[in-house]
């Protein structure tokens, strides 16, 4: 192809995103952009086309990236080619969102009709406007009863500073609205820019490892052409590949003969481990390679740990093969192995946030077949010793005695809540209890209130947002940026079940509400532990000091004493299944201990109980 | 050789609150042609699998009184007419208090019924109340009353405990007055809350106060002691009989032993073959009209669920399971197919002798935790 014929086609490029807070129909409108635009069919129609996974179906959320070039003749009879580039929609994976945007021009905002704005959308915009998208407001959801299109576009107008009048209305539930979201997108989404013959900039915004082509990168072409059979260099890493193919979704796979400015698409070079394509790193030649990678890459780090263990243990090697199969499509998973008194041989793991957590140790249990233990999750603290080192911590079980340590510094994280009026206070006294400081409140209509607080990363890495949730009857929304470290008052907190300290409970707690928490966790170990054959001592301790202690009574009758007449099998049923049990249970010392009982020493019940 | 057999009625004129046996509101039920069907089935099984001769029948339910005076005949006649007696049998019927009548119970006596199974469940009126029974308290010993006038003389109770709101103060004040009565055995039996009850509805919502593992465990230790002074041995785990009034029926399901079951709903246990006939009239009815046999699950039982099945069953009994009887049924030691029992003897909820294995006191209790150490793994 010549230049002008590149550059005529790069004219006719349009790629945009999708910004929407979760539910608020991200995509149900992809799927009716799909119908109006590819030769799709209906049958080939899966619901909610984009989002791949059983287990994000499962959470309404997409948690992998993905990149549809669709064809769109436009109401003035001009072919264009559209690419929608999916976001994931969690405050874990900022970073990829950030990536994804940055491979777009423009980006879709959905807010629903009823809601209005919420704080994941907030922070997803001002993620668009950083990348300089042009951002189209779209109103969704109009044909709710509580719809409340006008409010909701004013808000748009008073919160993000776009003319009301540029919201279109609709409905992708009923596809209302479909066709000027389109024309929207063909006028407003300026056409890429950029050198179909200058040295060869790509933008990786994802990868996918497939067990038999090795890694599947995707990609944003910024400047320059790519070809199958070329030599390409990756330059964070400075690892080189030979380009084997190269493509575009469409939303098939669909081999190409090259990708060009503008272009949207994979690449598949025999790379071995995700970790060697990392998103945000920019691809050149390695015959011709590039002066500069693009701005805006950087290596993620993990802010959330936790000890992963088998529940039997001789699936220890199951596991690592697990953990490793899952590496090589998520750069930014790590673990190592790590041994516990109580647990025995498992690995610290370190994600990004939560539920990224979660959806690991989800796909280890049902992908693999593995039983867990998951230890409560912790952060990372930097500890200062006296005797001048420093060193940092992932694990509570290894912070040094109290007598050596200086003072210790934790993560905090500035946190952006949003919230309708009424709900201030619950917030805010949520915030307090977490050892939050507020920082600011600002009204953004008569209704609607955003209230900024610097919090501990800690208190919020478990059941926070649940909490929050409940507490605003499903209102609120949350999100949150790193800060720093800063110094806390901390110590450590052993478990003892029957005497003997259980190292995988132990947690850092702030000290002036370790004794209240103490509490809290040997009460609720006494709830979830279930009697033993002999009384078993729960007891809370900071250094030798027992601060907390509850009883878990012995058993006194399991016994089934219930006519089942000549149904056996019914008490054979019985009996099994009460083995089974068992077996999910970890043995500790001679207690057997459930999987929940692991992650309880984080419950926030505390102030809660009655 | 199968000497013993249960025939399942399905039918209540009221339904338990926490009842989850297989059984329909009577009225508008095909009764008279269910019965019909049962004795199809019971023509084609003593025809599959022979008898030399029953020494245990038992009509259980649901609730067989319900059935009129020629309904209950009619069944019973066709157990007379199939399936042949040895020449001493034990023929229970249970018994809903105020459920039979003078009349029933001649019939019944005169048709060789010579044992009920009476739910009395407790004495105490609010609480049969609370768990649906439609009967009053003193119908107990009236029906006791007229049974014995009818000629059977051979009554056992049934009796509930750790029941919703039940105190242990409550449960003695119905011993007491269960062990007044002139009956011979007793069955006592802890409420477990089963799904598709009322009670499940109930507690899901976390509005069944029950009396919690503690009280439950004490009300069993009362039921010991108040039935050893009253002059019943507790010969397993729920029964309790004067000296040679134990239930030969459910020793039948302890003992391991083969048994027939006549109805919807209903276990048996046939050569080497536990089966599981369908539940729901329709599909029973339809199935014996078919195919002769209202089987729906049949499961051919290996050695070692045999062997696990002689344990976990047979250590119900107080008495135990003998290692001599068990080497001449598997030519096995116990102790070698489960080397696991030493742990239990360990922690005191099993003892053994020379020739048996049996629970202890505080294994009596905590019977699920030795029974689970009787099942072995899969390989």
């Amino acid at each position: 192809m010549k230049r002008e014929d590149r550059i005529k086609r790069r004219d006719k490029i349009r790629n945009f995103s999708i910004i929407a807070h979760i539910d608020h129909g991200k995509s149900t409108l992809a799927d009716r952009i799909l119908e109006k635009t590819s030769a799709l069919t209906q049958r080939e129609m899966k619901d909610q086309m984009l989002d791949a996974m059983d287990l994000e179906r499962e959470r309404g959320i997409t948690i992998k990236l993905n990149a549809v070039q669709l064809k769109y003749i436009s109401n003035a009879g001009e072919e264009y080619i559209f690419h929608l580039i999916d976001t994931p929609g969690h405050v874990d994976f900022t970073y990829e969102v950030s990536r994804s945007l940055a491979a777009c021009e423009g980006a879709l905002l959905i807010v629903d009709a009823a809601q209005g704005i919420e704080a994941q959308t907030l922070a997803n915009v001002y993620l668009a406007l950083d990348n300089d998208l042009e951002i189209l407001p779209v109103i969704n959801k109009i044909d709710l009863p509580s719809a409340e299109p006008e409010r909701v576009a004013q808000e748009v107008e008073d919160v993000i500073g776009l003319p009301k009048e540029d919201c279109v209305p609709a409905s992708a539930k009923s596809g209302i609205g479909i066709e000027e979201i389109l024309e929207a997108i063909v006028e407003k989404v300026p056409a890429p820019s950029g050198d179909p013959e200058a040295p060869l900039k790509a933008m990786i915004f994802d990868s996918l490892y497939d067990p038999y082509r090795g890694v599947i990168v995707y990609m944003r072409i910024v400047e320059g052409t790519v070809k199958p059979g070329e030599k390409v260099r990756m330059m964070a890493t400075g690892k080189e590949f030979e380009v084997q193919e190269l493509g575009v979704f469409t939303p098939k796979p669909d081999a190409r003969d090259e990708l060009t400015v503008g272009d949207v698409g994979f690449m598949v070079a025999s790379i071995k481990n995700v970790s060697d394509t990392r998103v945000g790193d920019t691809v050149t030649h390695a015959a011709r390679p590039t002066a500069e990678p693009l701005p805006g890459y950087r290596k993620l780090n993990p802010m959330v740990f936790c000890g992963l263990y088998p529940i039997d243990t001789n699936d220890y090697n199951d596991l690592r093969e697990a953990l490793e199969k899952l590496e090589l499509n998520d750069a930014s998973l790590q673990f190592e192995p790590e041994t516990s008194q109580a647990l025995g041989f498992g690995f610290r793991c370190g994600f990004l946030g939560l539920l990224h957590m979660e959806i690991i140790q989800e796909r280890i249990e049902r992908e693999f077949n593995i039983d867990l233990i998951t230890t409560a999750p912790s952060v990372i603290y930097n500890v200062h010793l006296t005797d001048g080192e420093s060193m940092r911590i992932d694990n509570p079980s290894a912070m040094p005695d109290a007598q050596k340590i200086e003072y210790v510094e934790e993560p905090y994280v500035k946190a952006q809540l949003m919230v309708p009026n009424e709900y201030v206070g619950a917030v805010m006294e949520l915030c307090q209890k977490k050892r939050g400081t507020y920082v600011d409140m600002q009204y953004m209509d008569e209704n609607r209130v955003t209230i900024t607080y610097e919090l501990p990363l800690a208190e919020i890495v478990y059941e926070f947002f649940d909490t929050l949730k409940s507490n605003t009857k499903g209102y609120a929304s949350f999100d949150y940026e790193m800060i720093g470290h800063r110094e806390s008052r901390l110590v450590k907190m052993d478990i003892l079940l029957n005497g003997e300290q259980i190292d995988a409970l132990s947690i850092i707690v702030h000290r002036d509400s370790a004794y209240q928490r103490g509490k809290a966790i040997v009460e609720k170990l006494k709830e979830l532990i279930p009697r033993q054959q002999f009384e078993v001592p729960v007891q809370a301790s900071i250094g030798q000091k027992i601060i907390a202690r509850s009883t878990i009574k012995a058993m006194r009758k399991n016994v089934l004493a219930k006519c089942y007449g000549g149904d056996i099998s019914r008490k054979r049923k019985l009996l099994e299944k009460q083995k089974e049990g068992k077996k999910r249970m970890k043995s500790v010392g001679s207690v057997e201990v459930p999987q929940e009982a692991f992650m309880s020493v984080l419950s926030m019940d505390e102030g809660d109980s009655k | 050789m199968i000497k013993a057999l249960y025939v399942h009625v399905p039918f209540c004129e009221q339904i338990c609150h926490y009842c989850d046996f297989n059984k329909f509101f009577l009225a508008n039920q095909p009764v008279d042609e269910y019965l019909d069907l049962c004795e199809t089935e019971m023509r084609n099984t003593v025809k599959a699998f022979s008898t030399e001769g029953l020494s245990s029948i038992y009509v259980g339910g649901g609730t067989p009184t319900s059935l009129n005076v020629h309904q209950l005949e009619k069944l019973l006649n066709g157990v007379k007419a199939n399936f042949p007696l040895a020449p001493k049998y034990e023929w229970t019927v249970e018994v809903n208090p105020g459920s039979a009548d003078s009349e029933k119970f001649k019939m019944m006596n005169e048709t060789g019924v010579n044992r009920l199974s009476i739910g009395a469940q407790t004495f105490d009126e609010a609480l049969l109340n609370k768990i649906g029974r439609d009967h009053r308290p003193e119908q107990v010993e009236e029906t006791i009353a007229a049974a014995r006038a009818a000629g059977i003389t051979n009554i056992s109770v049934d009796l509930m405990f750790g029941l919703p709101g039940q105190t242990l103060e409550q449960f003695r004040e119905t011993l007491e007055k269960a062990v007044a009565l002139p009956i011979d055995h007793v069955s006592a039996y802890s409420l477990k809350v089963e799904e598709k009850t009322v009670f499940y509805q109930l507690w899901r919502k976390g509005k069944l106060p029950l009396p919690g593992e503690d009280a439950e465990a004490e009300m069993y230790e009362e039921l010991r002691k108040y039935m050893l002074d009253a002059g019943f041995h507790q010969y397993e785990i729920s029964n309790f009989a004067k000296p040679g009034f134990e239930s030969s029926h459910n020793l039948t399901y302890w003992q391991n032993e083969e048994y027939y079951g006549i109805g919807a709903g209903a276990h048996s246990y046939t050569a080497g073959t536990r089966r599981i006939n369908h539940g729901p009239l329709p599909k029973y009815m339809n199935a014996v009209k078919e195919s002769g046999f209202p089987y729906r699950e049949e499961h051919e039982v290996t050695l070692k669920e045999k062997m696990e099945e002689e344990m976990f069953m047979g250590l119900r009994k107080l008495a135990g399971v003998s290692k001599q009887l068990f080497k001449d049924k598997y030519s096995r030691e116990i102790s070698e197919v489960f080397p696991l029992a030493a742990n239990l003897t360990e922690k005191g909820l099993l003892e053994e002798d020379e020739d048996t294995f049996r629970l202890t006191e505080k294994g009596l209790l905590l019977g699920n935790e030795v029974f689970e150490g009787f099942l072995l793994s899969d390989d």
